[in-house]
Formats: C-alpha cells, structure tokens, sequence
C-alpha cells in the first residue's frame, strides 16, 4: 500500500522505518549502524542559547566499520585512560586517529618491502608476514570480541573496564593464541596507534584540540625555544598546532 | 638498450654530504659534474610544516621508500637473510642532501687512536689484546694527515662548539662559539667535573650564531625548536649539504644535477670505468652516462652494492677472509646508558636541537687503560637535549605498566622530570660481518638486494656494560630524587627497535690492495678512476657520530679527484 501523506499520519519515524525494514526482530536491536542511529535523539533547538560548537567533520568512519570502532575506541581507552589528570583516548579521539591512518598509506603497508618470499624468521629479523595493518586490525579486533565473547559471552566493549583490561592482557602476553598473527603483535601495534593518536599533531583527528600536548606541557609546534633554552624553571606554553601556520 | 648521453668529466653517484663536498671542490677548478640523485630535489621551503612528529618521526617522510629497496640481514651465516620490511635499527635517507637533511649534526673529529687502532693498540696491549676474528687495521692515513680536511668541512658547516681535551690537536678554534647550555647539561657538567672527568660542549652543526662561511654563504642561527634528527631545518640552521655545499657548486654552471635518476651499474672496460647507467624513474627510461671519472657518493649500502652488482673490486669471502668489497661493515652500540627519574624538578625537555648536549671523551678510544679490560676502544658519553618528542618519549621507571592508568600518569609525570646520560660505543669489525648480494630477494627494477650478517659480540657487550656504569656514576652524580635505571645489558642485535644510522664499512681505505678496497684518497686500488666516497670506507666505527669524519674524508677525496685529473692517470698512492 502506498503511504499518503494526508496531514493525519505521523512521518515515518527512524523506529517504524526500522522496525518495518526487518532489522529490528522482537525488540532486539542488531548491532552496527542500525543500533547507533536507532538510540540517537536529536537535542532540541532552544533559541536564545548559545549555538553549539561547530561539528567536528573529521569525526567520521574511513576505514572501520562501526562496531570495529566501538572495539578499538572502547580498547584505546583504558590503554590511555581519562583520570584525574584529563582526558583519556576516548576524547581525544586516538580511534578516529586509527581509522583514519588505516584508511592511508599506512594500512596498505605502502612504503614497507612486501615482496614475497615470506618465510618466518627470528625476532631481530623483524615483522615477516604478508598481511598488512589493516588486515592485521581486522583479525585483532574480530579476535578480540571472539575472546571476549567465549570468555565472558560478551563483546569486547560491552565489558566492565577491569574485564577489558583481563582481555587487552591476554591479547599482549599472547595468552591468546591466534593462527594468522600474533596477538602480542597486535596489541603492541594498537598500544603505539593509541600513543601516536593521543600525541600527533591534531590535524590527524587525534589529539582533540592539543589537549593530549596539555596532559604533559607538550608546547606543540613553537617556531622558537631560544628565550626558553636555557632558562632554570620550567616555562609552561600554550600550545600551538600546525594549523596555526595557516590561519 | 640504453640511450647514451655526452660525455662528462665527472659523473657522482648521490647528493648528499659526499657528492656535494665533491662536487663544490670540482666545479670550482672548472671540472663539469653531473650528479645523480635517485630521490627528490629539496629545499629549506619545503620545512613549512616539519613540526609533525608522525610524518617525519614515525612514518619517515624523508627516508627511504622501502617498497622499491630494502635491505636483508641475518646474525650469521647459517640464519636466512630476510627482508628489513619495515624501518627499525635505522633510517636510510633519500633525496637531495641526502642523510645530511635529517642529521641531528653532532660533528667530530675521530680519534687520533682511531686511523691507527692496529698499531696504536699492539704497541700499548700487545697483539693478544686484539680477539680471534677482530680484523681492526690501521687506515692508511693519520689523523694528523686528515686534520686540514676536518678543519675544511667544519669551516664550511660552520661547527660551534669548544676544545675536546682529550682529542686531537686543532689547527684552529672551531668557527662559532658552543650552543646554550641547558639546566640539565649544567648538571652533567658539575657532575662530570666533580669527578675529575673532561667534559666539553658537543660540536654542532646546529649554528650557535649567524655565520657566513668562506665560501660566502650566510646562515641563521638556532632556535632550539626540537626538531632536528629525522627533520629538515626550516631555518637553514642545520648545516646540510642543501643550504651549504649544493648551491656553490650550482653557481659555477658547471654542477648539473639530476634527480629521480637511479644509478643501477658502473659502466667499465676492464678495470677503467667508462661511465654509469641509470633509469630515470619517471620515465622508465635507461640512460648511460659516460664520464672520465666516477665518484660514488651514495649511503654505504649502495656503494658496496653497486660495486657488486657491477662487478668492480674484489668482493670479500669471510671464509678465507679475502677480497675487500663488503668486509669490514661494522655499526654503533648504542645500549649501554642511564637514566635518572627527578620527582622534584621539572626541565623544559621539549626544547633542544639535534647537536646540544655536553659529552667527554674520558672513556672512549684508547684515553683509558683497558689492560684488564676485556675490551677495546669505548664510547663517547653525554647528555644531550634534542627535544622530547611525546608520541616516542614515553619513558616510565621500572616496573611500571606500559599502559593503563599507571602508566599514563607515570610517563605524563616523568615526560619533562627525566634525564639520561647515554654511550655511543664504538664498533669493531669481525671477519663474520660483512655485506653480499642478497640470492633471493630484489629491489623494484629486479636487481639483488644488499645483505648484513652482522651481530653483537663479547667486544660489545664488554664495552656497553662497562660504559653503562661510567654514565650511571655520573648521573648519580647529578643526584635524581627517586630513581635511577642503568643498562648494563646488551642482547642480540635486533633490527627493530631504532639504534643509530651510523653504518660504516664494506669499501674500506687502507694502505694496501691486499686488505682495502681504496686508498687514502679514497681511490680504487683496483679501478683508478674510480672513487668512493663515504663512510663506506671506515675501516671501523668509532664512538663517535659518522659526519665529520665523512666531510673530511669527501674534502680528501676531493683532491684526490683533482690530482688524479691532473697527473692523467695512475695510482695517487
């Protein structure tokens, strides 16, 4: 029957669309995008008040699928927590930092030598897989919910913190043993990503609004220190971004 | 079948340091040089935006693309080489200026001891001090020999800094006065000196002042930003072949450079070389280009690769220990150092500048008696001040997590309340180390990869332990409030973790055809008019960084070039 729009039906609401299109069984929500868009409430206009601030556009998925990113966000936070010194990698958004990276040139692997043959070596010969970063990302994550699920029947960031930490410590004392890589591998990769996306310079999408630099007195990119160098007491700095050359 | 160019002069394989000192000397007695750059052109413009530490720090946008050519390594013969896939131990730089762009710019002058460590270390020792296998030989020139040419390269750069009382004797006072000193290099300087120990301002070529050099070329000063090593400076403060030598050479007319122009093959009859052959990558295109002389001024790994693969010299056999094109690679033993943790006191870590730190000599080459040590030579020791970076300066005491919220508040605390005194150990040459050709793996055009088979030995676990302690008195010296970590211990050598782009050897000066792949002008005893230029032709590494000891041996060989021109011919030696 075709939907007339006679004045007395109310527009097709986001859970009546849902509900119809079959991705909402017996009340149960199915993961993924349908769950994120079903929860979202728009906040309501109230004119008068100040606007909010200006969307962050960079906070968008390029590589992860949405419940890829729920696991590494959920992961990279209690790698770098918030606590009483400020943020955690959570706000600081070292995911999207991730997602973004994995999307480039760093995910394809594309300025390491990945020319065959691939034969297991020592460790002080290196990494000597075929897979590149985003493969190796996407095994650990799909790994890390198995994990979670046989261990507590739960995903990965469905866990209360302190189970997080019992899954992210398996994964690093290779506890877990995984076939295709190594979990401690991947751990140690995630642990580095979530420092790099804590600390790099903001334009990356981490490091939301140098608040990673403020965390130690990281001054950022300052065109001098020469009134600073050789000065006894410690000299505190706002810091500044590279954005800052160009605006 | 390759295009054949007009004939040249001189034809340079890589700008950096090397190909541009050569090139400065040449053109300016009117010789025509072409040089050929496998990389991009660069320029002081393109720093615009460095302060990135993951560009240029962790994802190396200088380097090296490894994709087109690694290298292989295995720790002995009996292991399968593999493929180096991603960078670790160290960077391989690219591009115009080559590894001079992303130096940190610590410039010394190697020991007197060092040009002749055979000698030198029999006549005080006997020959029982030198191990089974340890093939250290003298040089072939002496550090008084070389001395004019340190005093060239460090007039050209511009070095600032002071006296070492424990080197060797300067002609002259360096050009510019010492760097700043920072509160934390204070420190190791009362400390050092409270221990009878020689401590000096490490010379830098990260200018302490404005300096115009003899060749006119006017330079800004320092601005201690904190991005030196793995970064171009945006002010032209960091000597780098770019901002000094290149442009000389460019005003003669007489310098053409080429870039993206890869040098696969020395071209030679017998044993004259005839000129290069190259494939400009952005064509595709192979090209020959003949030339009188052919200098090779690539990284060590090239130089000896491409004398391999071209088939020039006589490649080495550790079995019988003969034949000199690939022996005596040798590397830095960077462990061996000690950190204090300082709860009371913050310093402003994030400033610096590649090259400011204070060091001593007291421990290194043969200034100490190591008759009952179980070791040679040694390491310079300092305490520098580049700049804490913080995606890789997350440094936390001991048995602390490395992550979570002990540590995130641990290496936020300690992020400007850590100070550390570190060695830089010499490396001396086995006859089990060297370079080859790689049997199985190959660069993007198809040729055979360069392999290592190089590990650490007794030599270098001795020396790391045994410095690791002198820096741990030191530190203790300068008194942290809550901890301080000393590491004594040195493992395998490991490819992964960053050590030091201080590799040297596998084309080595000598005084003799029989043990060395060139002569003191870095002239080919087994190709006349060929020259290689770099630190390819140390016959071992010093505790010391490369740099200075390259720029004086590239003025050297410079000459030698020149002579060698000038007579028409025959052996310089």
């Amino acid at each position: 029957m075709a939907q007339t729009n006679n004045g007395n039906e109310q527009p097709v609401s986001r859970r009546n669309f849902l509900k119809n299109s079959g991705l909402v069984i017996g009340g149960l929500v199915v993961g993924g995008v349908a769950g994120s868009l079903l929860n979202r409430t728009p906040a309501p206009q109230q004119p008068g008040t100040t606007p909010a601030p200006m969307a962050d556009f960079n906070q968008a998925l390029m590589y992860f699928t949405p419940e890829q990113f729920k696991v590494v966000e959920a992961a990279c936070e209690r790698i770098f927590p918030e606590d009483e010194n400020g943020p955690g990698a959570k706000v600081l958004g070292a995911a999207y930092f991730i997602d973004h990276q994995l999307a480039g040139d760093w995910g394809f692997n594309a300025r390491d030598y990945m020319s065959d043959p691939f034969y297991p070596g020592e460790v002080t010969q290196g990494y000597q897989g075929r897979l590149k970063r985003r493969e190796i990302f996407d095994i650990g994550i799909q790994e890390m919910n198995n994990y979670s699920n046989s261990t507590q029947q739960k995903r990965f960031y469905e866990l209360a913190p302190e189970q997080q930490d019992t899954v992210l410590k398996a994964f690093e004392s290779d506890e877990v043993k995984l076939t295709t890589i190594s979990a401690s591998a991947f751990f140690k990769m995630l642990r580095a990503s979530t420092l790099e996306g804590v600390y790099s310079d903001p334009l990356y999408g981490g490091n939301k609004n140098m608040d990673g630099w403020r965390l130690r007195n990281y001054p950022g990119n300052q065109m001098s220190y020469a009134q600073v160098i050789e000065q006894d007491k410690f000299v505190k700095m706002a810091p500044l971004s590279l954005r800052d050359h160009q605006h | 079948m390759a295009k054949k160019l007009p004939k040249v002069d001189v034809v340079i394989v890589g700008v950096g340091w090397g190909g541009g000192i050569i090139a400065s000397e040449l053109t300016r007695q009117g010789l025509n040089v072409v040089g050929l750059e496998r990389g991009k052109e660069r320029k002081t413009e393109d720093y615009f935006m460095v302060h990135d530490e993951l560009r240029y720090a962790m994802r190396y946008e200088m380097m090296q693309d490894l994709s087109k050519e690694t290298i292989t390594f295995r720790s002995k013969n009996s292991v399968r080489a593999l493929p180096m896939r991603s960078y670790g131990s160290f960077l391989l730089g690219t591009g115009l200026g080559g590894s001079g762009v992303h130096w940190n710019g610590q410039t010394f002058r190697f020991l007197p001891y060092d040009f002749e460590i055979r000698s030198k270390t029999v006549e005080r020792y006997g020959e029982k001090k030198i191990p089974d296998g340890m093939t250290i030989q003298d040089w072939g020139i002496t550090y008084d020999e070389l001395e004019p040419y340190f005093d060239k390269f460090e007039r050209m750069a511009g070095i600032s800094g002071e006296e070492n009382p424990l080197g060797g004797k300067r002609s002259q006072p360096y050009p510019t006065p010492p760097m700043k000193m920072t509160t934390s290099i204070k420190m190791f300087q009362e400390a050092a000196k409270k221990k009878n120990l020689h401590p000096f301002m490490l010379p830098s070529a990260n200018l302490s002042q404005a300096y115009t050099n003899p060749d006119g070329v006017s330079r800004a000063a320092c601005q201690y930003c904190g991005y030196c090593e793995r970064f171009g400076c945006e002010y032209g403060a960091k000597a780098d072949p770019v901002v000094t030598v290149i442009p000389i050479a460019q005003k003669t007319g007489k310098f053409e450079i080429r870039t993206h122009s890869h040098v696969r093959r020395i071209l030679h009859n017998g044993n004259k070389a005839t000129g290069v052959l190259y494939t400009d990558i952005t064509t595709g295109e192979e090209l020959e280009q003949p030339a009188d002389i052919v200098v090779l001024t690539s990284y060590v790994f090239n130089n000896v690769r491409l004398l391999l693969m071209s088939k020039l010299g006589r490649p080495y056999d550790p079995a019988t220990g003969k034949g000199v094109i690939g022996k005596n690679y040798a590397y830095q033993v960077i462990r061996g150092g000690a950190i204090g943790f300082f709860d009371d006191r913050e310093f402003n870590l994030y400033a610096g500048a590649g090259a400011l730190a204070m060091c001593l000599d007291d421990y290194n080459g043969d200034n100490f008696d190591h008759s009952d040590l179980n070791f040679i030579h040694g390491a310079n020791i300092s305490l520098s001040q580049l700049g804490l970076r913080p995606i890789a300066n997350n440094k936390v005491p001991e048995g602390t997590p490395g992550w979570g919220k002990e540590f995130k508040a641990a290496s936020i605390k300690y992020a400007n309340r850590m100070l550390s005194v570190g060695a830089q150990g010499a490396s001396l040459p086995f006859r089990h180390h060297f370079l080859d050709l790689d049997s199985t793996y190959k660069d993007v055009f198809g040729d055979p990869l360069i392999r290592i088979t190089y590990d650490f030995e007794e030599q270098d676990r001795q020396q790391a332990a045994y410095c690791a302690d002198k820096c741990g008195e030191i530190i203790k010296e300068m008194g942290p409030s809550s901890k301080i970590e000393i590491n004594r211990k040195l493992g395998p050598y490991d490819i992964t973790p960053y050590q030091s782009t201080h590799n040297t050897g596998g084309v080595i000066m000598g005084a003799s055809p029989e043990t060395s792949a060139v002569n003191n002008y870095l002239q080919m005893w087994e190709a006349e008019n060929v020259f290689v230029v770099g630190a390819s032709a140390f016959a071992h590494n010093s505790g010391y960084n490369p740099t200075g000891t390259v720029g004086a041996l590239s003025y050297r060989a410079a000459e030698g070039v020149l002579k060698y021109r000038q007579s028409g011919g025959g052996s310089l030696v």
